[in-house]
């Protein structure tokens, strides 16, 4: 029996104790009828030895394609140390840091991430995780409705140049609370929100302005400009943001004359493998005012019973196990584990690693679309300034040309057209500290060759889809 | 213990991990470069491994130590599962790489579908909630479009045992419900009469888990189930406590619309310090057009994403790509291993090591709060004479454990039993264990009463002792700064 100890004379001697004598008495409150031990469809158990050669087939069968596509979650170099230190038992097996006195690891842990997220994000409060980017920008949005109670719409602007899935995300997670998500078209010239399109909302009531820096489309928004804008018309301004761009960007904290009033984002650059989309790591940082409306739990620095400095879970007056029906969130378990590797990842790196990471990312998509540019029939989509991904026009059909690629064994990017009705031509190539020359060099050979075949080069090797 | 600022000194690195140094881009505007850096601990590699390692043996997890957590599932993670689920092709897989590149993965995502779907006896499941919570609100948000896509739009109440997890208010609330509570009787079984008065027009549904937070099977479920229907109402099974009844009776049989489950609790999956989790959602044949996206299909030949095109009616998305994939690889792993013999095990043994504690814990004259019922895989003890006679509280006990080398029981909840223990020993712990907590126990009562300022000043032998939560909240000291 996998994971159960008890020998037979155990259970035996412990059915007698209870003046039992089969385990199905146990169970003798159940109504009858209701006992059902029919299979599962499970079969036998298998041995570690046999399931491990199941998963190591099944993993084979995704192969290690050569992999451009960004889109919101990104390959990076992550420190052997970063996962061998998360894996450790004691953080990997421990709940929930609700008995301080023997959780301190996770909690002085989590209170260093915080100080590291907020250092980051040059904001005053960092809380221990979301469950990932899309769903904390839907809490920001919460929050923000929570802050500005005295308004009476529940209004939200959110730029067209936001990634998709947080937009869908975001209409989920917040239509049962009526909020309103107004869209803003971006600019077909340049791929960001234009400051000067805001123009139709000035002097209506906006609960808040959210701003992605950089955008989906990788364009750098003008957040300074759009940031006073927000502020002058009552609004908040929740940031969403790459966290290693950050390393080389202004963070939300500078923006504009106040700084934005909420920074969301998805933590994954920092540590976290692409896993297929997860787990990852929400993270969210506010101002300290605001703090008492901020969702998911918080660590804090106190005192013990002999004066040393420790740590425990704080102000949770806020949360869903004392408030119930009035809480900030209904959150509980969160993305604890994330967060350890998110805070060992960034000690590793340090403010000067993170840096030259996004210089080392910002450099090679440079390389990569200077490459793909010069071929014939592909050009920049958007001309303002990009960080990590560029979209760029294909005049050959763009499904085609990743068909093509893939059975190179190469992910040419995303196809915009998959969200984008009006930007069919459209492909976000990305590119980070990971790709070398020669990958890039692979791109750009296969590609021109299936541009010059006008997208319908024959492949040595079958699509198998 | 120092924090890693602590250590920090201005130019140490941690020179492997770092890309060549390069100039700044000439092709991004000045006004949008970070000015200064940010100011993250500077240390070298030795010093963060060493740093977090130690920071590491100041806690407590199921793999050092009992963690009769109750509600919370503490049974053993195996490591088998983490190793598989790291395997290089599966942490390197794009979320947005095309299915071809993905049907090993797809494969499994599939098979835990149809695993969970037949342990809980539903139509189809969703895997997307990032956790019990996340499930939840799934469930309301799904109830609710059952309701509205009948033109039933007056729906919006969600009835919620007393004792009922926090997460359940909160979530009906998020997902545009009010929450309604319903009383629970002096025999732990929900009050009928009560439900009968709340049932009406408004009733969008129940909330129920079972057993009960209190550790108990609900006997009249048969009976609820028939009066929620009757009234127009769904019924919604939070899988917290599926551990008890697993492999033996399954919530569709019970009468039950939709379901989450727990992967961190039933299925082996860890709890990581507070996540991630895992909440699938599984609901019955009338529902499955308003399940979360995505889900994954199967066409006979290839496995393929189930998207909102697909599925015009679904409540949406619930994060940016599928959710917690790596928890659910994990669960996959575990349930394989146990296959179908090993579902009914889990449950029978979970029950028996509850059963045996309590009435071990009860020969120490602990006073067990429903005495006369069966427990499921956990139970209550409620130290209300403890309190009243010498003065000592739930909390001291709690406390007193810690020094055993044992995980303090759940403290005060459920809410409307008096300084009680909530406990949970799991079936991954064996007898020797379970007797070890029974002497700490005995020690800890016998303290009670002739020592109490053992207890009162609990625990001693921790890294540190009890922590000032009122200073903590009263002056938030939230992160570090500069001096």
């Amino acid at each position: 029996m996998p994971f159960i100890p008890h020998t037979a004379a155990e259970r035996a001697a412990m059915l007698e104790a209870l003046g039992l004598r089969e385990m199905d008495e146990l169970f003798a409150e159940i109504p009858p009828d209701l006992i059902d031990e029919s299979a599962a469809g499970l079969g036998e158990g298998l041995s570690e030895a046999a399931v491990g050669r199941l998963m190591r087939e099944r993993a084979r069968a995704d192969g290690h394609p050569l992999n451009f596509i960004g889109a919101g979650a990104y390959a990076h170099h992550i420190p052997a140390a970063v996962w061998e230190l998360a894996s450790r038992g004691e953080f990997y097996t421990a709940y929930t840091p609700y008995q301080a006195e023997v959780s301190q690891g996770t909690l002085q842990l989590v209170w260093e991430y915080q100080s590291m997220m907020t250092a980051l994000m040059a904001m005053e409060v960092s809380n221990a995780s979301l469950y990932d980017g899309a769903s904390a920008l839907a809490e920001a949005v919460l929050m923000a409705v929570r802050v500005q109670r005295r308004l009476k719409r529940r209004r939200v602007l959110v730029p067209r140049g936001l990634h998709p899935a947080y937009r869908e995300t975001l209409a989920t997670l917040t239509a049962p609370q009526g909020v309103e998500l107004r869209e803003l078209p971006f600019d077909p010239r340049g791929g960001h929100l234009a400051p000067e399109s805001l123009a139709p909302w000035s002097g209506e009531e906006i609960t808040a302005l959210v701003i992605p820096q950089p955008n989906f489309f990788g364009v750098l928004e003008e957040v300074h400009a759009l940031t006073d804008w927000a502020h002058a018309q009552g609004a908040l301004v929740v940031a969403v943001v790459n966290p290693l761009a950050m390393a080389l960007l202004e963070p939300p904290g500078r923006w504009g004359a106040r700084g934005a009033d909420i920074a969301v984002g998805e933590g994954q650059p920092l540590g976290i493998p692409l896993s297929s989309g997860g787990p990852y790591l929400g993270f969210m940082c506010c101002r300290q005012v605001h703090v008492r409306q901020m969702p998911g739990r918080l660590v804090g620095r106190t005192r013990d019973a002999e004066g040393r400095p420790g740590f425990t879970l704080t102000l949770q007056a806020r949360e869903q196990h004392i408030r119930r029906a009035k809480a900030t969130s209904n959150i509980c378990s969160n993305q604890g584990l994330m967060v350890t590797a998110a805070a060992i990842h960034m000690a590793l790196l340090g403010a000067e690693g993170l840096r030259r990471t996004a210089l080392a990312c910002h450099a090679r998509l440079r390389d990569l679309s200077r490459r793909l540019c010069a071929l014939p029939g592909i050009e920049p989509l958007f001309d303002r300034p990009v960080f990590h991904e560029q979209a760029l026009r294909l005049r050959v059909p763009v499904a085609g040309v990743l068909r093509s690629l893939a059975a190179h064994n190469i992910l040419g990017g995303y196809a915009l057209g998959r969200t984008y009705a009006e930007l069919d031509a459209g492909l976000l190539v990305c590119a980070t500290e990971v790709h070398e020359e020669r990958d890039l060099e692979t791109f750009e050979t296969k590609l021109a060759r299936i541009v010059a075949a006008r997208g319908e080069v024959k492949c040595p090797i079958k699509p198998n889809w | 213990m120092a924090t890693l600022f602590d250590l920090s000194v201005p130019g140490r690195r941690a020179g492997a991990q770092l890309p060549p140094a390069a100039p700044p881009p000439d092709d991004l505007p000045g006004e949008l470069l970070r000015r200064d850096p940010p100011a993250l601990p500077e240390v070298s590699e030795l010093e963060v491994v060493r740093h977090y390692t130690r920071l590491s043996q100041r806690n407590h997890g199921v793999d050092t130590g009992f963690y009769p957590l109750g509600s919370c599932t503490m049974k053993y993670n195996p490591r088998g599962a983490n190793a598989l689920a790291m395997l290089p092709e599966f942490l390197e897989r794009h979320p947005l790489a095309p299915e071809g590149h993905g049907q090993g993965l797809l494969a499994c995502l599939h098979d835990l579908q149809e695993i969970l779907a037949a342990v809980t006896g539903m139509a189809a499941v969703s895997l997307t909630p990032a956790a019990g919570a996340q499930g939840e609100f799934a469930g309301v948000r799904m109830i609710r479009a059952y309701h509205e896509a009948r033109g039933d739009h007056q729906r919006d109440e969600m009835l919620i045992p007393d004792s009922a997890h926090g997460t359940n208010p909160a979530s009906a609330v998020m997902g545009g419900c009010r929450a309604r509570e319903i009383p629970t009787g002096p025999d732990g079984d929900l009050d009928l009469e009560a439900l009968d008065a709340a049932l009406g027009p408004r009733t969008a549904g129940i909330m129920l888990t079972n057993p009960s937070t209190l550790g108990l099977f609900e006997r009249n479920i048969q009976a609820i189930a028939r009066r929620v229907h009757a009234a127009g109402g769904l019924l919604y099974y939070d899988g917290a406590n599926l551990n008890a009844i697993l492999g033996r009776v399954r919530p569709g049989d019970m009468g039950f619309d939709v379901v989450h489950l727990n992967l961190h609790k039933t299925f082996a999956t860890p709890h990581g310090g507070g996540g991630p989790g895992a909440g699938p959602v599984g609901v019955s044949a009338r529902l499955e057009p308003f399940l979360p996206i995505p889900r994954v299909g199967h066409d006979g030949h290839d496995y393929h994403w189930i998207e909102s095109a697909d599925r015009p009616q679904s409540i949406g998305r619930l994060s940016a790509f599928a959710g917690n994939l790596g928890v659910a690889l994990r669960a996959y792993v575990y349930a394989r291993m146990l296959g179908d013999p090993g579902l009914a095990r889990v449950s029978g043994h979970a029950v028996l090591n509850a059963a045996y504690l309590m009435q071990r814990l009860r020969a120490l004259g602990y006073e067990a709060a429903y005495p006369d019922r069966r427990p499921g895989h956990e139970f209550i003890i409620t130290l209300k004479r403890e309190a009243h006679a010498w003065g000592v509280r739930a909390l001291d006990v709690a406390k007193r454990l810690l020094d055993f080398g044992i995980h303090a029981p759940t403290t005060y909840f459920p809410l409307q039993v008096p300084e009680c223990l909530l406990i949970e020993p799991t079936e991954t712990e064996s007898k020797a264990e379970l007797d070890r907590f029974v002497e700490a126990m005995a020690r800890i009562r016998e303290e009670a009463e002739h020592d109490p300022e053992r207890l009162r000043g609990a625990p001693w032998t921790t890294p540190l002792r009890r922590l000032d939560d009122v200073r903590a909240a009263r002056e938030p000291d939230l992160a570090w700064r500069p001096e």
